[in-house]
C-alpha cells in the first residue's frame, strides 16, 4: 500500500442553476490571455447537448482516454510509437472551430460611425485574425438552457439507446447543467501522452499540471484527454490547462470556480488513495464495474492501518486529519450519492458529482408521479431525467447505483419536510432508501445548508515543513529580474518575442475631443 | 572571388556551425518557454496530415541521407562493397523521392502559412522566412539531381567523392575550400542555403528538432512530481 492524498471535489448539480459564474470567474483569472481566449478551463454545459468542444465525450471521434488491449492499458489513440510516427499531425487533434472561433465585438464603432437613421451595429470580430466575422455560428456555451435544435442536441452520446422521439416531444423534455473543469485524475491520459513528459501529477496534492518551459507543443495531451480539458495555447505553442487553483490550495483556500459558486453546489476535501493500485482497478475488464473500482481505491481515513501507513509515506498530519472531515469521503463513500463521470474512460477522475433531481410539482399535483408515504415528495425512479441517462454519464450505464442515490436523496427529502411541514419525524422514506436518521441530518447540513467550512475542508500545503531552508526561500517569490512575473523581454530581442495582448478591434475607440 | 569563395567554404561553415551551437543553447538557457514546435494545427487542420507528413519524413530523410552519404569515410564504402557508382546512384534516387516529398510538403505549408488568415495571423515573421528557406533548399538540392545524372551516366563519381572530401574536412577542422572550387555552381548555391539553414536555426522555430521526444518511448506512462526535497 502505497498512500497518497489527492485534493478532489465534488459538484452538487442538484443545485446547479447555470449561472456561469464558476466559469466566468475562472476565465477571468487564468484564460483572459492571447491564444487561450477559446479556452474554458470551467465550462458549464446544458444536457443533454454535445458539449464544448463539440462532441468531447465522443470517443470514436477523438480516441481520449484509456481502452483495455489484451487486458492491459493502453491509451485509446494507440501505443507510444504510433503517437510519436504521427507527431507531425495530429490526427486526432481538434480544429479551433471545435470550440469556437474566439470573438470580441466592435464596440469603437458604436462610438465612431457617422450619423446615420439606423443605430450603429458593433459587428464580431474575430480574436486570431482582427478580422469582421459574418456572423458568430458557435460558441462556448451555445446549446444553453436547450437552445438550438433538438436534432442536433440530441446527438449527445448519453442519448444512444434512449427513444429520442419521445423526449423531443415538450411535455417528455429533460434538461440538467453539467460544469465541468479538469478532472485532476489519477490515471490521467494527457500525462501519458505527452512525449516531452512536461505534464505531471503533484505528489503532495494530485493537482495535474503543465511545465510550460518543457512542453513542446506536440499537442498529444490535447486529443488524449477525454474530457477535452487540455487546451493549445495557439500564441504561446504550449499546452495549458486548469491548474486546480493550486496558488489558492496550497494556502488553504478553495478554487476560483469553488469559491464564487454562487448556488454553493461546490466542495472541495482531501481523499486518500491507494497508489500501488491505479494500474489494477483502471484495468477493471468490464466497464459497468469501474464506479464501484474507483471507489475501492480510496482509503479510509478513519482506519488505523491507513493512518499509520499514511504517516509512514510522509503525509502530514493536518491532511489525514481533513481527509477524515472530507466532504467528499462523505459524499462518495458514506452516502453513496456522487459518482465520477464517465468512469468508462478509465482516468479515475477527481471530480464526484451528484446527480439532479428532477421533480415535476404539476404532476405530482395531479396525482399522476409515484410519491414517497408522505404523499408529497416524488420517488426516485419517476424523475423527468430518464435514469439511463444519467447512468450514461456516471457510472457507463450501470443504472441501479444512481437510482439508490436519487433515492436517499429524495428520503431525505422526506423526512425533513416532515420535521419542517408536519412537525414529526416520518422515518419510513428514510428506512427504505437505507439511511439513519443520524445520516439524514449530516446529508441535509452538508447538501442544503452548505456552509462555507463544510464545503471546503483543505489543509496548506505546508511549505514551513516541506521547505529545507524557507528562510533562504523568502523573497523569491512575486517580483523577478527574469522571466517568471515579468515580460522578461527588454526592447528588441532576436528571439522570437512574445506577444501579449490579444486581439481587439482594428479600429479603437476614439479619444475624447477627437470625434 | 577567391576570397569569397574561400570565406563562404572555408569559414562561413564554423561561423554557422558556432551560432547553431551556442544560439541553440542560449536560447534553451535563457528562453526556454520559446523552445516548442509552435504548431498551428489547432487552427487550421485541412491539408496538415498530407502536408505535414510530407515535409517532415522528407527532411528527415534528407538529413540522414546527407549524413551517410556525405560523413562515411570513402574507405568504409568501399569495404562494405558499395561502389562509387552505386552510392551515386543511391544519392540520385533517395535524394530525388525524399527531396520531392520534403519540396511538395514544404511548399503546401508555405503557401497554407501565407494564405490562410489565422495561420497567417499567428505568423511571426521568422516562420514564414525558414520556411520559404527550407523549400528553397530544397528545391536548389533537386536542381543538382541532373548534374548528378550527368555525373554518374559518364561514370564520374569525382564531383561526388570531391563533395564528402569536403564536407569531412570541415569536420576534421582542416577546412579546404579548394576541393570544391571546380563544382557546378548549382551544387554550391545548395550548399550555401543550406549552410545558412544552421545559422538561422536558434532564432526559429527549428530548436524543437533538437527536442525529438525518443526518450518517450522508453518512458513509464505517469510522470508524479514532488515538491519535497530528497
Amino acid at each position: 500500500m502505497k498512500v497518497r492524498a489527492q485534493f478532489a471535489l465534488a459538484f452538487n448539480l442538484d443545485k446547479c442553476i447555470g449561472c456561469h459564474t464558476c466559469s466566468v470567474t475562472c476565465k477571468n483569472v487564468w484564460t483572459n490571455r492571447k491564444g487561450v481566449e477559446y479556452a474554458w478551463f470551467n465550462n458549464v454545459e446544458s444536457k443533454p447537448g454535445i458539449g464544448y468542444p463539440k462532441q468531447w465525450e465522443n470517443q470514436e471521434i477523438w480516441r481520449g482516454g484509456w481502452e483495455l488491449a489484451d487486458g492491459r492499458l493502453q491509451l485509446k489513440s494507440g501505443s507510444k510509437l504510433s503517437r510519436l510516427l504521427n507527431i507531425f499531425a495530429n490526427p486526432d487533434m481538434p480544429q479551433i472551430d471545435d470550440y469556437y472561433e474566439p470573438f470580441t465585438f466592435d464596440y469603437a464603432r458604436l462610438q465612431n460611425a457617422p450619423l446615420s437613421e439606423a443605430a450603429p451595429t458593433a459587428r464580431p470580430v474575430s480574436q486570431i485574425t482582427g478580422e469582421k466575422m459574418d456572423k458568430v455560428t458557435w460558441g462556448p456555451n451555445w446549446e444553453d438552457d436547450l437552445a438550438g435544435e433538438y436534432d442536433k442536441r440530441a446527438r449527445d452520446v448519453n442519448m444512444k439507446g434512449l427513444e429520442k422521439r419521445i423526449y423531443s416531444q415538450f411535455q417528455n423534455t429533460f434538461h440538467m447543467y453539467l460544469p465541468r473543469i479538469c478532472n485532476h485524475c489519477l490515471n490521467p491520459a494527457c500525462v501519458a501522452a505527452c512525449p516531452s513528459g512536461s505534464l505531471y501529477k503533484r505528489e503532495e496534492d494530485g493537482i495535474v499540471l503543465a511545465d510550460q518551459d518543457k512542453c513542446r507543443g506536440w499537442r498529444m495531451c490535447v486529443s488524449a484527454c477525454p474530457y477535452k480539458k487540455m487546451f493549445y495555447n495557439w500564441e504561446s505553442g504550449k499546452a495549458e490547462k486548469c491548474i486546480g487553483c493550486y496558488p489558492r490550495v496550497e494556502s488553504g483556500m478553495p478554487t476560483v470556480c469553488s469559491e464564487s459558486c454562487v448556488g454553493r453546489i461546490r466542495y472541495n476535501g482531501i481523499m486518500l488513495y491507494d497508489a500501488d493500485r491505479i494500474e489494477e482497478l483502471a484495468a477493471t475488464a468490464n466497464e459497468q464495474d469501474l464506479y464501484e473500482a474507483q471507489r475501492r481505491i480510496f482509503l479510509d481515513p478513519n482506519d488505523a492501518g491507513v493512518i499509520a501507513a499514511a504517516r509512514r509515506d510522509g503525509i502530514p498530519e493536518s491532511w489525514i486529519e481533513a481527509a477524515r472531515m472530507s466532504p467528499i469521503w462523505k459524499m462518495a463513500m458514506e452516502w453513496k450519492i456522487a459518482f465520477p463521470m464517465h468512469p468508462e474512460f478509465r482516468t479515475l477522475p477527481m471530480v464526484w458529482y451528484v446527480p439532479p433531481l428532477s421533480p415535476v410539482q404539476s404532476a405530482i399535483d395531479q396525482g399522476e408521479l409515484p410519491t414517497e408515504p408522505d404523499g408529497a415528495i416524488p420517488q426516485a425512479g419517476a424523475m423527468r431525467l430518464p435514469l439511463q441517462y444519467l447512468a450514461s454519464l456516471f457510472t457507463a450505464g450501470q443504472e441501479r447505483p444512481i437510482f439508490e442515490a436519487l433515492d436517499k436523496m429524495m428520503a431525505m427529502r422526506s423526512y425533513q419536510r416532515s420535521v419542517h411541514v408536519d412537525g414529526k419525524a416520518d422515518t419510513r422514506a428514510l428506512e427504505r432508501a437505507g439511511l439513519s436518521e443520524q445520516q439524514a441530518i449530516d446529508m441535509y447540513r452538508l447538501l442544503a445548508i452548505a456552509n462555507h467550512e463544510d464545503r471546503f475542508v483543505i489543509p496548506t500545503g505546508q511549505a514551513e515543513i516541506k521547505l529545507e531552508d524557507a528562510f533562504g526561500f523568502q523573497g523569491q517569490n512575486g517580483f523577478t529580474f527574469g522571466n517568471d512575473s515579468s515580460p522578461g523581454i527588454s526592447g528588441h530581442s532576436l528571439f522570437p518575442e512574445r506577444r501579449k495582448e490579444t486581439v481587439e478591434s482594428n479600429e479603437p475607440a476614439p479619444a475624447a475631443g477627437e470625434r | 572571388m577567391d576570397f569569397l569563395h574561400n570565406f563562404i567554404f572555408g569559414v562561413y561553415p564554423y561561423i554557422a556551425t558556432t551560432v547553431f551551437l551556442l544560439g541553440s543553447w542560449i536560447r534553451f538557457d535563457h528562453e526556454q518557454y520559446t523552445w516548442k514546435s509552435d504548431s498551428s494545427q489547432l487552427l487550421s487542420k485541412s491539408g496538415m496530415r498530407f502536408a505535414s507528413n510530407f515535409f517532415h519524413y522528407g527532411i528527415l530523410g534528407l538529413f540522414l541521407g546527407h549524413v551517410a552519404g556525405l560523413l562515411t569515410p570513402h574507405a568504409v564504402f568501399l569495404a562494405l562493397g558499395v561502389s562509387d557508382m552505386a552510392h551515386q546512384w543511391l544519392a540520385i534516387v533517395a535524394g530525388t523521392l525524399f527531396g520531392g516529398a520534403c519540396l511538395l510538403g514544404a511548399v503546401v505549408l508555405w503557401l497554407r502559412r501565407l494564405a490562410n488568415t489565422r495561420v497567417r495571423a499567428a505568423s511571426r515573421w521568422m516562420d514564414i522566412n525558414i520556411l520559404g528557406w527550407l523549400a528553397l533548399t530544397a528545391a536548389a538540392g533537386l536542381f543538382t539531381i541532373p548534374f548528378s545524372i550527368q555525373h554518374a551516366n559518364a561514370g564520374n563519381a569525382e564531383t561526388m567523392i570531391r563533395l564528402a572530401n569536403w564536407v569531412q574536412s570541415i569536420l576534421y577542422l582542416h577546412p579546404d575550400p579548394s576541393l570544391v572550387k571546380e563544382v557546378d555552381p548549382a551544387y554550391k548555391f545548395h550548399m550555401f542555403l543550406g549552410m545558412s539553414v544552421f545559422l538561422f536555426f536558434p532564432f526559429t522555430r527549428l530548436v524543437h528538432i533538437w527536442s525529438a521526444p525518443f526518450g518517450y518511448l522508453a518512458r513509464a506512462y505517469q510522470i508524479v512530481r514532488a515538491k519535497r526535497v530528497h
